[in-house]
C-alpha cells in the first residue's frame, strides 16, 4: 500500500498543496487531476522519490521511502512527461536499455512483443527513434509497461499524443496490472475508462 | 539488490553510451580533433627549433589534453537530462554513485582514451625521446580518467543552468591544476633524466582519490539537479 501522509509541497514562492493525505490500495488506481500548474507532476515526483516533499512523508507498506531508498526504487516503474528514450537508438534498443537499466530482464523478442503490444508495427522497430512521431515516441516509452513486473506504476499524462487505439491498449494494460493487485498513480486530463471501483480521483486545486 | 544486477545496470549504461557514441561519431571525434589541431599548430607558430619544441612539448600536450577533456564535459549529462533518461537513471534500484562510475568510464573511453592512444604520435612532433613518450602515455593514462572524474562533478552541478559551459570551466579548472602540474612534470623530469616516477605516483594517487570521492559528489549533484 502506498500512503502519502500530511504532504506539502512548495515550488519557489508558491505553495502547491499542503496537508495532503491519501492512500492507494493494491488493485486501485489514483487519478490525479487538476488545472495546469496545480502540482500534479510535483506530487508524482514526490511519489517517485525524485523530489523530496517540504513536509510529510510517503510510506510504502508502512515504511518511509526515504529509508527504503533503492529498495523502493525496485518497486516502481516511473514514466514522466519526458519519454526517456534516445533519438539515436531504435525503439527495440531503447526498450531493452531502459529495462536493463531498471534491473529487469528483457530479451530482444520481449522488447519486440512489448512494442507490438502497444501497436507499433515491426517495420518501425528498426528505425532510429528520431524519425518517429510524438505519439510513436510516447508509445516506445510506454512499451515498458508491457514488460514491467513492478507493483507500483507512476505515470505522468500517459495518454498525451496517443491515438484512440493506443489509449485503449494502455488502459487495458493498466486494468490487467490492477487485476494482478498492482497499484498505479497517474496524472491525467482525461477520463480513465476503468471500472469505477478501481479508480479514485484526487483533485488538486492549486 | 544482488551484486550481479548492479554490474548489469552499470554494463548497460556503458554499452548504451558507447552505442550512442558510435551512432554519433562526429561528437565523439570533436575533442580528439581539437587536440590534434592545437598540438599541431604549436610547432608552426613557435618555429621548428628542436630545443624549444622539446622544452614546451610536455606542457603543450598536457594543456591541450586538459582543454580537450574540458570541451567534452558539457556532453556527459546534458542529453540524458533533456530526454529524461537521467530521471530513469536516478530511479534505478542501484546506488547512483556506482552508475555514475559507469557513465564516467564510458565518457573516458569515448573522449579520453583516444587522446592517450594518439599522444605518442603527437609527442613525436615535439621531438620527445622514446622514454619520454612512454612516460607521456603513462601520465595521460592516469591523468585523463582523473580529469573525467573531477569534471563530471562540475558537469552535474551546472546541469540545467544557462551558459553552463563557461561555468563548468570556472568550477573545475582549479581542481585540474594539480593534475596538469604532475602530468606535465612527469614528462619533463623524465626528459631531464631524473625519472617521472614521483609525479606518476602522485597522479595515481589523484586518480584513486577522485575515483573514491567524485562519484558520491556527482550523484548528490545529480539528485539536486533533478529536484
Amino acid at each position: 500500500m502506498l500512503q502519502a501522509v500530511t504532504l506539502s509541497c512548495r515550488r519557489g514562492e508558491r505553495r502547491l498543496f499542503s496537508d495532503l493525505t491519501v492512500n492507494v490500495e493494491p488493485g486501485t488506481l489514483l487519478a490525479v487531476v487538476g488545472e495546469n500548474g496545480s502540482g500534479k507532476t510535483s506530487l508524482l515526483r514526490i511519489f517517485s522519490s525524485l523530489l523530496p516533499p517540504e513536509e510529510g512523508s510517503i510510506l510504502w507498506n508502512g515504511e518511509d521511502i526515504h529509508q527504503l531508498k533503492e529498495l523502493y526504487s525496485g518497486q516502481l516503474t516511473y514514466i514522466g512527461h519526458l519519454n526517456g528514450i534516445k533519438d539515436d537508438l531504435t525503439p527495440v534498443e531503447n526498450v531493452m536499455s531502459a529495462m536493463t537499466l531498471a534491473g529487469e530482464v528483457c530479451s530482444r523478442i520481449g522488447a519486440q512483443e512489448a512494442l507490438a503490444g502497444i501497436g507499433l508495427k515491426p517495420l518501425i522497430h528498426r528505425l532510429p527513434s528520431k524519425v518517429l512521431s510524438q505519439g510513436q515516441k510516447r508509445r516506445v516509452a510506454l512499451a515498458r509497461l508491457w514488460l514491467s513486473t513492478r507493483p507500483l506504476w507512476l505515470l505522468d499524462e500517459p495518454f498525451t499524443s496517443l491515438d484512440a487505439a493506443s489509449t485503449s491498449a494502455v488502459t487495458q494494460r493498466l486494468h490487467a496490472h490492477l487485476q494482478r493487485g498492482g497499484l498505479a498513480v497517474i496524472v491525467t486530463h482525461q477520463e480513465v475508462e476503468l471500472p469505477a471501483e478501481r479508480v479514485h480521483r484526487l483533485r488538486l486545486t492549486g | 539488490m544482488s551484486r550481479s544486477s548492479m554490474w548489469e545496470a552499470v554494463g548497460g549504461i556503458v554499452r548504451r553510451d558507447l552505442l550512442l557514441a558510435m551512432r554519433r561519431r562526429s561528437d565523439a571525434a570533436m575533442s580528439v580533433f581539437f587536440l590534434v589541431i592545437v598540438v599541431s599548430l604549436f610547432p608552426l607558430g613557435v618555429g621548428p627549433e628542436p630545443a624549444v619544441l622539446r622544452t614546451i612539448g610536455p606542457g603543450v600536450l598536457w594543456v591541450a589534453a586538459l582543454l580537450a577533456c574540458l570541451l567534452s564535459l558539457a556532453r556527459v549529462f546534458t542529453a540524458d537530462y533533456v530526454d529524461g533518461t537521467l530521471e530513469q537513471m536516478v530511479l534505478v534500484p542501484q546506488p547512483l554513485a556506482v552508475l555514475v562510475v559507469g557513465k564516467v568510464f564510458a565518457h573516458w573511453v569515448i573522449s579520453g582514451l583516444p587522446i592517450v592512444l594518439l599522444s605518442p604520435l603527437l609527442g613525436l612532433q615535439f621531438g620527445l625521446s622514446g622514454e619520454s613518450l612512454g612516460v607521456l602515455v603513462m601520465s595521460l593514462l592516469l591523468g585523463t580518467p582523473t580529469l573525467s572524474m573531477i569534471g563530471t562533478i562540475g558537469a552535474a552541478l551546472v546541469l540545467g543552468v544557462r551558459g553552463s559551459g563557461l561555468l563548468v570551466a570556472l568550477l573545475v579548472l582549479p581542481l585540474y591544476v594539480p593534475v596538469l602540474i604532475f602530468g606535465a612534470g612527469a614528462v619533463t623530469s623524465s626528459m631531464v633524466g631524473i625519472g617521472g616516477e614521483a609525479s606518476l605516483s602522485l597522479l595515481g594517487a589523484c586518480l584513486v582519490l577522485s575515483l573514491f570521492l567524485a562519484p558520491w559528489a556527482t550523484a548528490a549533484a545529480l539528485r539536486i539537479a533533478l529536484e
